[in-house]
């Protein structure tokens, strides 16, 4: 009898996002959360947790790189670095 | 084999520190790393092997998805499972003094250690899952004796200076072989070591200051102590493995970065430890040869019985049987409520249609 996958996210402090931190098995949501409870934040790692099935998540890609990134590689222009800034301007 | 993958144990002589400082800065250390390493760029080599070899090259992480060799996988399965089952089967020792702790102080702390080690296991389980392996399969290869756990909790617990013992020599031990873990070239295992390891240190600590306590109290309290650490020293020397002469198929692990030090490098940093902390507990390390060596820059120590390690890794050891034993109990007690769990949950899940999963 298998029991469902959950990725679990951890918000560490207010202010801060969400962030992957590992997964747990758990018959449902519920026990999800408090499974993950115990397991990602017996030291007071959390302020917010969310569980997800891990079957709800949609990669970009069977690979980690890919070409599915490359359009960003040559807009170089998208980065504040890109523009020469004429000297005296302030504020910019 | 706590961490360290018994069948490829061994290999290239080796034995710089990998980071000085304490057992949390060298951790941080790795964690540094593991972010520095990941904003260097990978050469753009397209084919699969080509791309995995230069990820490795540039001491980044390959992460669940990438192409992988089969044996890379296979291993990395069957070391980290080892590394999950050893957490699981070590709470028995332990487990064994809960309820009789000398004060609700210690027995509250025993029982947070024990808890980590449970979470342990369970973060390892779920980095080996990322390679293709279900959870029954890797409790099942745990319970029907396929897959070993380290040798070390095959031995008993017989007083309460042991649980001392076990958190300063036997959780030191498994921090030695750990932290050059949280380098290891694969991803989820990586950063599972350096959140395992992170919390391990309170665990050698809080053995430390229980036989401190010990060591400081009467003469048979002293006693006490001292008796653990004559029973605990030479198996937990024997947690690093054969020694380098006699294992072979490491390099591959080497040259993977899956393992980074040999059993004899890593045994040997454990000792040079040891001998500091042991005087200052005023206990004493139960080895005549123990002395500095000014040549090596290394204490001389002598080997554990490396037949016994053998013995109880075959099942021959004085706990083997009992550990197996309370583990199946433990998990066939445990079915009904995994059952009901299951069954409420598909009850609720058929009631709530919107609710998926
Ligand atoms: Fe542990
Ligand atoms: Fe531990």
């Amino acid at each position: 009898m298998t029991q469902p996958l959950w990725e679990v996210f951890v918000r560490p402090r207010r202010g801060l996002a969400h962030t992957h931190v590992g997964s747990l098995h758990a018959p449902d949501a519920e026990l999800a959360l408090r499974n993950a409870r115990d397991l990602y934040t017996r030291r007071q790692e959390g302020v917010s947790l969310w569980v997800v099935p891990a079957t709800a998540i949609t990669a970009s890609s069977p690979d980690e790189k890919d070409s599915f990134f490359d359009p960003a590689a040559d807009k170089v222009y998208r980065h504040p670095t890109f523009y020469d800034v004429p000297e005296g301007a302030g504020h910019i | 084999m706590y961490g360290n993958d018994f069948a490829e144990a061994g290999g290239a002589g080796c034995c710089e520190s990998t980071a000085g400082g304490t057992l949390l800065e060298q951790v941080e250390a790795a964690e540094r790393e593991l972010r520095s390493a990941s904003e260097r760029r990978v050469s753009g080599d397209n084919r699969l092997q080509g791309y995995f070899d230069a990820v490795i090259e540039a001491d980044q992480k390959i992460e669940p998805r990438d192409w992988m060799p089969e044996e890379y996988r296979r291993g990395l399965i069957r070391q980290i499972a080892q590394h999950a089952h050893s957490e699981i089967i070590g709470m028995q020792p332990e487990g064994n003094w809960i309820s009789r702790a000398p004060s609700l102080k210690r027995k509250a702390i025993l029982l947070a250690k024990v808890q980590d080690e449970a979470g342990h296991g369970l973060y390892l389980y779920a980095a080996a899952e990322t390679l293709g392996i279900s959870r029954e399969e890797l409790v099942g290869m745990l319970l029907n004796g396929r897959q070993k756990y380290s040798s070390i909790f095959n031995y008993p617990t017989l007083t309460w200076a042991d649980v001392g013992a076990v958190g300063w020599l036997v959780d030191g031990a498994a921090i030695v072989n750990q932290v050059p873990l949280c380098r290891c070239s694969y991803g989820p295992y990586a950063r599972a070591m350096i959140r395992i390891c992170k919390e391990e240190s309170f665990h050698q600590r809080q053995g430390y200051e229980i036989l401190y306590t010990l060591a400081q109290g009467t003469d048979s309290q002293k006693a006490m102590a001292q008796d653990a650490i004559n029973r605990w020293w030479y198996p937990s020397l024997a947690m690093f493995g054969p020694p380098d002469s006699d294992s072979t198929h490491s390099e591959r692990s080497m040259a993977w970065k899956i393992k980074r030090f040999s059993n004899d490098g890593l045994r040997q940093r454990f000792v040079d430890m040891c001998v500091q902390q042991a005087s200052v507990l005023g206990l004493e390390l139960p080895d005549p040869e123990l002395r500095w060596n000014a040549e090596r820059g290394h204490y001389d120590y002598t080997e554990p019985d490396y037949d016994e390690l053998m013995q109880v890794i075959k099942g021959n050891g004085p706990c083997n049987r009992q550990r197996m034993e309370h583990r199946r109990r433990a998990h066939e007690e445990g079915a009904w409520v995994r059952e009901a769990a299951a069954a409420y949950a598909a009850k609720r899940a058929a009631r709530v249609p919107e609710v998926a999963a």
